[in-house]
């Protein structure tokens, strides 16, 4: 079975900082990494080649210096890498990086043969949109099914596939066929190390690198900024709230002593929640 | 596939993108605003009124109509989805009532939408940022052709009349305002309790316009085959908690994290923490409150050991009370507390939790 998972390379951004004068991200020096939503997936699709027999293609739309993560990727155990890379791409929005990757998925499945599932994490830490999985599967007119915290039954044979899905107050068992794109939940599994072996051809594996032509796209006008119907019209920092801290003061006080403290700040600062605390006790 | 997106659809002029400001004439017809109101396993969700409260501003500064879109399995559910949505500020609710959208699928849902789109063209159309939100907006607006931006803070009408959609961005560091300029509907998503509940109006009510959905059992692809409801001890409604107290990496080790849930407990509220304490698996994803986690709105929240990076202020700024606990005076969460103290938690919390144990009891005996 050829799975093929969709990843992105996001900054790390617990680690960015917003410059206090330009009010711009400061890239400089904040590492790059696949995003931690995607290696949910790439594991599972992983685990679903072991078992089954297949390969892993791991697909990434980005800059030139994305294939460090690609090459990450196939330390895991990926099989083979595809950069999708071109100056058309640049500001693309949602709906635009779901065309550009449903095209290169579409090239993949010509190349090294039909993809029956395409998996992708639940959304990026750099944009959290969750909305890329959803067009692409619109696109190549795949089954849907986001959230997906366990795959319960997958039978290629018969091209059916049966799984748990997160939703509001419990979880879906759904079934549905082949081709699908899966976006998985996080925490349901946890990535391998890699073998020896798999870094050792990580480092010597060629990775794929497509330009748009290459991927066979010929509309460049639905690539990019251009094919992209949101535009970002400003950027800014988030306001400084007037309302100062108020700070409790904490010398010369026994821990005891300052919980009385702070207790007593917070129902001066705001009395309705003693009384709110008060109704509560007498509930109980 | 039944609902391919439409490649045919006329597109605007290719163009540098925002540089145009003219609408395409056959968008023109495009008016009001929607929001969908989801309403699983019979409940309306919150956020779909929350949704309302605000889509009522934008068409009341748009001078135009509110409508509610209920899609629902059963006429019960319809009806009663419908008030709710009366009730909060829609002016007609479309409804589209078949056993097929009994339970959310992706398939049915976007097609039961799409049709309502295309028939009765609204300008703004706003979701809910749950699961069920955005895996049905994304699918719609890749069908529309549209655009689509997620998770806004903030929505606003701005002078020549487009949807601004404000949203954090990098994980909350700043945040960027967004126009759909040449397609419609624009579309937007909004997380639970971002948005601040409309009053309820008992009695309110409007018209509803019915459209059947065009779509047999036999022609969807996916079945629900069961639903496995949460036990009780799962579902957390931290989102909804008056009280919430949240622990950081500052209580140091996974045991630690009991003393936040002892304060929890004696103060009836709910409890959560930091993404690093998700990704250490001190608690669980659906307890994490931040940009990437949960948004909350309570009455009291309390954070202790909490630096307070930019991601987690996104989740919490809209707490009436921020008490903040952390040893390092010069934690970014002293710059957006109410009330700060510079002690270490693993200390204070569990002084704390004595404190209002003893408060709350003698009062409770003294009234």
């Amino acid at each position: 079975m050829h799975i093929v998972v969709c990843m992105k390379q996001v900054p790390d951004s617990a680690q960015i900082r917003v410059h206090p004068v330009t009010n711009t991200i400061m890239r400089q020096g904040v590492p790059t990494i696949i995003n931690p939503y995607d290696l949910f997936a790439l594991e599972e699709a992983l685990r679903l080649r072991d078992r089954l027999g297949g390969e892993v293609t791991v697909l990434t739309m980005g800059p030139p210096m994305a294939e460090e993560s690609l090459r990450k990727a196939l330390t895991f155990g990926a099989d083979r890498a595809v950069l999708l890379t071109d100056r058309a791409f640049a500001g693309s929005d949602t709906l635009a990086t779901s065309f550009a990757l449903a095209a290169a998925l579409a090239k993949i499945g010509q190349e090294f043969g039909p993809v029956p599932i395409v998996f992708t994490g639940k959304q990026t830490i750099d944009g959290d949109t969750a909305q890329v999985g959803p067009g692409i599967a619109k696109r190549l007119g795949l089954n849907q099914l986001t959230y997906v915290a366990r795959i319960a039954d997958l039978d290629p044979d018969a091209g059916t596939i049966t799984v748990e899905r997160r939703a509001e107050g419990g979880l879906q068992v759904l079934s549905t066929r082949l081709p699908v794109l899966i976006t998985m939940l996080e925490g349901v599994n946890e990535m391998r190390r890699g073998s020896l072996d798999d870094a050792y051809r990580a480092a010597r594996a060629q990775v794929v690198r497509w330009s748009a032509a290459d991927a066979g796209i010929t509309e460049l006008a639905r690539c990019g900024l251009k094919g992209s119907p949101t535009i970002v019209k400003k950027v800014f920092a988030p306001q400084a709230r007037a309302e100062k801290v108020q700070q409790v003061p904490t010398a010369d006080r026994g821990t005891d002593e300052l919980a009385v403290d702070v207790m007593a700040a917070i129902f001066r600062t705001r009395p309705t929640v003693e009384e709110d605390l008060l109704r509560f006790a007498a509930g109980q | 596939m039944t609902d391919a997106p439409n490649t045919n659809a006329p597109r605007p002029a290719a163009g540098r993108a925002g540089t145009r400001r003219e609408l395409p004439e056959h968008f023109k017809a495009y008016k009001h605003v929607w929001v969908a109101v989801e309403c699983e396993h019979g409940i309306v969700h919150p956020v779909s009124l929350e949704l309302l409260g605000e889509g009522r501003k934008l068409a009341d500064k748009r001078g135009v109509e509110l409508a509610g879109v209920v899609l629902a399995g059963d006429e019960l559910t319809a009806a009663t989805t419908a008030a709710a949505a009366f009730e909060h500020g829609a002016d007609l609710v479309y409804t589209v009532t078949d056993p097929i959208l009994a339970h959310y699928r992706n398939e049915t849902y976007t097609r039961a939408l799409t049709d309502l789109v295309n028939t009765h063209k609204p300008e703004i159309l706003l979701l809910g940022a749950t699961n069920l939100g955005r895996d049905l907006a994304g699918s719609v607006a890749t069908t529309l052709q549209t655009g689509l931006t997620a998770d806004c803070t903030e929505l606003a009408i701005d002078d020549e009349g487009s949807l601004a959609a404000t949203r954090p961005t990098f994980g909350g560091s700043l945040l960027c305002t967004i126009l759909t300029l040449n397609y419609r509907p624009q579309m937007a998503t909004v997380r639970p309790r971002v948005m601040s509940l409309p009053p309820r109006e008992p009695g309110r009510w409007g018209r509803i316009v019915e459209q059947p959905l065009a779509l047999a059992e036999e022609d969807v692809v996916t079945k629900v085959l069961r639903f496995i409801a949460d036990r009780e001890s799962d579902k957390a409604q931290l989102a909804y908690a008056d009280i919430v107290v949240a622990g950081g990496l500052g209580l140091r080790s996974a045991e630690n994290f009991q003393l936040v849930r002892a304060l929890a407990e004696v103060l009836g509220g709910d409890y959560g923490g930091s993404r690093p304490l998700v990704q250490k698996g001190w608690i669980t994803a659906d307890r994490q409150i931040g940009q990437t986690g949960k948004t909350i709105r309570p009455k009291l929240y309390i954070a202790a050991g909490i630096s307070g990076a930019i991601q987690h202020r996104v989740g919490v700024e809209g707490a009436d009370t921020i008490v903040a606990i952390n040893t390092d005076p010069n934690a970014p969460i002293f710059e957006f507390a109410h009330l700060g103290v510079v002690a270490d938690a693993i200390e204070l919390l569990p002084a704390l939790t004595r404190a209002f144990q003893a408060h709350l009891s003698v009062n409770r005996l003294a009234g």
